[in-house]
């Protein structure tokens, strides 16, 4: 194996450096970018990039890759695993359609180009299995977020008013999970869902306790900055899947005035399509993107990502078990449901897109509105994996923001509905192929607050993709299809300066590090001991036997803040 | 190390974490009549063997690497009483020779996973349970001699943040005897043995406004008796109904889960319900999990053409076994000798069988190449799924020559990845 590589005469396009589509070389040594000096006397390989696109690795900041619920969608849906991806040979066995097995996970990120990717939801008491499954994905860096929106614990500490209390909860339970930061998923909804029902709006009351939704989201923010921790509170609206629930995720957005951060967003609000709908019924339900674009960017500390739905096939798999009940009740379709002690819950139900049902093709154009109308600085491309499709997919919306005429051509056969329930037919923006880097890659890792992750500047982590494409000559608004193929399957794929994906091909495996964030430094553990010992009484598992030992984990990294 | 610890029970899917082990007196506290027997000293294999030869450790792997890569199409069988990290290796080993993985489920909950596949599992945790149910429902179950410590720590005594006590909760039991669980319950049900499909349909007929479809006596039960457990289970705030073995191996099968599913979804339509199987080994749920994410599915998977292939009533291992479908069979953590059918024995005799287990069963009879672990849980740790795939580490408290099922099945990998070349 070579220590050192150097990259020739490619062209480099590195948002977060202001590189744009600047012939350059490119050299790597001990898996990271360095100086030409620093590999002077190495075992140097040669790759030509002459005429190529060469950009940072892909990192996917919201996916559900690992744990209970993806494995449920496995078990649920044998249908998925017909799809025969790699047969069993130097590398793993590969299966999978949308649902895909962990190792081809891996190699499916890998062959597009993408270095990293993180588990949107990781259920507290099931850390040890999301890790599990991290742990048998190859190629990759991931890490998971686990979910504190509707743990008993953050609504004691909430309706107490106590964010010191908070601050040491949060900084436990990251180091009990291994996990990296805060999620929120429909905050007091899915407790609401043990009684059968969900909140409807910021103020509802959450049951057995003194809480809003208001006040758990804002009390995050609070904590998760005073913690200083690498990513800010990620956030699943309230009301997911509602027509006019645009409204509340702009009330939602900005709950994050007030806050600030020098070096990210104070707040995430995540798969933003399914948040996005106005109306009041799905017969009249049209797009909120444009008031939600508008509130976005008029504040420099909210990010969100797309939530893109892909017509095929999709397995609808979240926190927000209350929603997912009704998913099921929509379509009629198999469900699964999983309350979990007293930390919240989860559901998974198949669905698919179809172009020709109006709201099918609602969902669609409005994720491409998001994607269009909100800055590029400020939008994340994800397809909220496998909610609104696979992520196999992500080079179709990287093409469809570039290309008016790709998305005119799409429109034509979607159902006509979104002729007047949308302005997207009228946007005429098309992004740059500079911008959609940055969405896919420097955007990403500085909304996770990753500095080594998504840039080629020297000291990032060597994961590099090469693309055919010659970003100095290719028309994107034209040639979309050129694009889409090019970004599908990379020429080279390099994970810590280990060429992993070669023309599209699998040449190597890598297990790549599992990242999680630790704060207890920063509190005092011992101040929550009492609460925990007498709360535990309502788990099933004893306090001493809850949460992940790093040994246990096949390459952890702890990012201590 | 310390007298006394902590232990996590590795014998039903209860997966008791509070009890205590004196390491010194070799005694256990606080658990279960099963859960002692497993944690006292018992009749072990004293070492490797082939053909009844004690050999060493590497002797034994090298001998069962060689029936493995000299056979066409071996099959894996058991892993449900082992830990996920051994299973993970069996499935990547399983898929390296292109034979057949299968698991304990097969003959006995798998018809709940068919019934996942046709209506999903609308469930929650043993916690869940613990602190909400108002109305538990035992249905084919008898937990009280299978899982004993299951009604104290989770369903039936347990106290729990809405449900404080027995008194607040009401237990019915619904079986074909009057089961030792049954004389703790409120209300007992006694149905005709395979009579849970039409009580499960007359059920969802009286909860969804058709009581006028039902006849005056199903499968043994007076339509009066019914409805009172249906106007039970729609009054409940939170219940749960938790099936057993007499559910999923009686007439029926997977349709009575399905249709037990189908409740759920109608009683979720009023109040909140959900619905779980009560498993049996303590990783059962760990042997269908892990394959789950390294190959798609959770058991019956043949790798013949060098990807998986999901076709229970083709690649479990009783059906590979009775069409004689194997050349060579490596049994862990398992008894099939003492569990399966005749004619599936009889397949297993005539071909080479290696065997990777604590304790000495039927199978050890059989085996050509036998290969003692530690058992997990003492000797070994790992992760184990409880029943309800909540996750939990079980420990290693005792020291031991005996090699771990993972440390066996590493080696075995390695050495047949060796000769496979």
């Amino acid at each position: 194996m070579h220590h050192a590589l150097h990259i020739k005469n490619g062209i480099v396009i590195d948002p977060k450096n202001g590189v744009k589509a600047e012939k350059m070389d490119i050299f790597v040594k001990d898996g990271k970018i360095v100086e030409e000096s620093e590999i002077k006397g190495e075992d140097v390989k040669v790759i030509d990039a002459s005429n190529k696109l060469v950009v940072a690795g892909g990192v996917d900041m919201h996916a559900h890759i690992a744990g209970s619920k993806i494995n449920t969608g496995r078990t649920m849906r044998p249908e998925e695993m017909r799809v025969v991806r790699n047969i069993a040979n130097k590398f793993r066995a590969a299966v999978g359609r949308v649902l895909l097995t962990s190792p081809a996970i891996g190699y499916e990120y890998a062959k597009m180009g993408y270095t990293s990717s993180f588990e949107a939801a990781q259920p507290p008491i099931g850390a040890l299995h999301t890790h599990e499954e991290l742990d048998a994905i190859p190629m990759i860096d991931k890490a998971a977020l686990p979910v504190f929106g509707n743990w008993h614990f953050t609504f004691k500490y909430v309706e107490a008013k106590d964010i010191e209390k908070l601050k040491t909860f949060i900084a436990w339970a990251l180091e009990r999970t291994k996990g990296f930061g805060v999620k929120v998923v429909n905050p007091g909804g899915v407790e609401a869902w043990m009684y059968g029902g969900n909140v409807t709006s910021l103020d509802d009351q959450v049951p057995g306790f003194n809480v809003t939704p208001r006040e758990i989201i804002t009390s995050l923010i609070k904590a998760t900055e005073e913690l200083k921790l690498n990513h800010s509170v990620h956030l699943h609206c309230n009301r997911l899947g509602v027509p006019g629930n645009y409204e509340t995720t702009v009330e939602t957005i900005k709950l994050a005035k007030g806050f600030s951060n020098d070096a990210r967003q104070v707040l995430h609000v995540t798969h933003v399509q399914f948040n996005a709908y106005a109306g009041d019924s799905w017969r009249n339900a049209a797009s909120g993107a444009e008031e939600i674009a508008k509130t976005v960017n008029s504040m420099d500390n909210v990010t969100i990502d797309m939530g893109q739905p892909i017509f095929g096939h999709a397995t609808a798999m979240t926190g927000d078990a209350p929603f997912q009940f009704t998913l099921h009740r929509l379509t009629g379709s198999r469900w699964s449901n999983k309350d979990s002690e007293v930390e919240g819950g989860a559901g998974i139900v198949p669905i698919v897109y179809l172009p020709k049902n109006p709201v099918h093709a609602l969902q669609w154009a409005i994720g491409l509105e998001l994607g269009l109308l909100v800055d590029s600085d400020k939008v994340v491309l994800t397809t909220d994996y496998p909610n609104g499709g696979p992520f196999t997919e992500y080079p179709y919306v990287m093409a469809m923001l570039m290309s008016r005429k790709m998305r005119e051509g799409e429109l034509a056969n979607v159902s006509p509905y979104v002729q007047k329930a949308t302005n997207l037919p009228a946007i005429d923006t098309e992004k740059t192929l500079e911008e959609v880097i940055h969405m896919t890659r420097s955007l990403p890792a500085r909304v996770l607050g990753l500095p080594q992750k998504g840039h080629l500047g020297i000291g990032a982590d060597a994961d590099i993709a090469i693309y055919n494409l010659n970003p100095l000559e290719v028309d994107t608004s034209n040639d979309f299809e050129k694009v889409y193929k090019a970004f599908k399957t990379a020429e080279y794929t390099i994970k810590s300066g280990r060429i992993l994906v070669k023309n599209g091909e699998l040449v190597d495996e890598y297990w790549g590090t599992t990242y999680w964030v630790d704060a207890t430094g920063k509190v005092d553990l011992e101040a929550i001991k009492p609460d925990l010992e007498d709360y535990f009484k309502y788990y099933s598992v004893e306090l001493q036997n809850y949460g992940v030992e790093e040994r246990w984990l096949r390459r952890p990294e702890r990012i201590v803040v | 190390m310390e007298e006394t610890v902590n232990v996590i029970c590795t014998f039903c899917g209860s997966v008791c974490d509070d009890g205590l082990f004196d390491v010194e007196k070799f005694k256990s506290k606080r658990f279960c009549k099963l859960g002692s027997s497993k944690f006292s000293k018992k009749e072990r294999i004293k070492a490797p063997m082939i053909d009844g030869k004690e050999v060493s450790y590497e002797e034994a792997i090298e001998k069962a690497a060689e029936i493995l890569v000299n056979a066409k199409r071996p099959l894996l069988y058991g892993w449900a009483s082992t830990v996920n990290e051994a299973i993970r290796l069996g499935v990547i080993l399983t898929e390296k020779l292109r034979g057949v993985y299968d698991q304990c489920a097969s003959v006995c909950h798998a018809p709940g996973t068919l019934a996942v596949i046709e209506e999903g599992l609308p469930g929650g945790t043993l916690g869940a349970i613990k602190n909400r149910a108002d109305v538990v429902v035992f249905w084919g179950a008898n937990p009280m001699e299978a899982h004993p410590r299951h009604g104290m720590r989770y369903s039936i005594s347990a106290k729990g943040l809405l449900v404080k006590d027995r008194k607040q909760r009401k237990v019915v039991v619904v079986d074909v005897r009057p089961t030792k669980t049954a004389k703790l319950a409120d209300e007992f049900i006694q149905i005709k043995p395979g009579y849970d499909y039409p009580v499960i349909s007359a059920l969802r007929a009286i909860i969804s406004g058709n009581a006028d479809a039902v006849p005056d006596e199903v499968g043994g039960v007076s339509k009066e008796k019914l409805v009172e457990l249906a106007e039970t289970m729609k009054n409940a705030r939170y219940g749960a109904v938790l099936y057993g073995l007499g559910v999923t191996q009686s007439r029926g099968r997977d349709r009575n889960v399905e249709n037990a599913v189908k409740l759920i979804q109608l009683l979720n339509r009023h109040t909140r319900w959900v619905i779980w199987p009560m498993r049996g080994h303590y990783n059962v749920v760990g042997a269908g999990e892990v394959p789950a994410w390294e190959v798609g599915y959770q058991y019956a998977i043949d790798f013949s053409r060098g990807y998986p292939r999901f076709s229970p009533a083709e690649f479990s291992a009783v059906e590979v076994l009775k069409r004689g479908d194997c050349d060579a069979a490596l049994i862990i953590a398992s008894d099939p000798a003492a569990h399966f059918p005749r004619a599936a024995v009889k397949h297993l005799k005539k071909i080479p069988v290696i065997q990777i287990d604590p304790f000495p069963n039927m199978t050890t009879l059989l085996a050509n190449v036998v290969i003692p672990s530690a058992v997990a849980g003492i000797e070994a740790e790992g992760t184990a799924y409880r029943m309800d795939a909540i996750p939990l580490r079980v420990k290693k408290v005792i020291d031991t020559n005996y090699w771990s099922d993972e440390q066996i099945l590493e080696k075995l990998l390695e050495k047949v990845e060796k000769l496979m070349g």
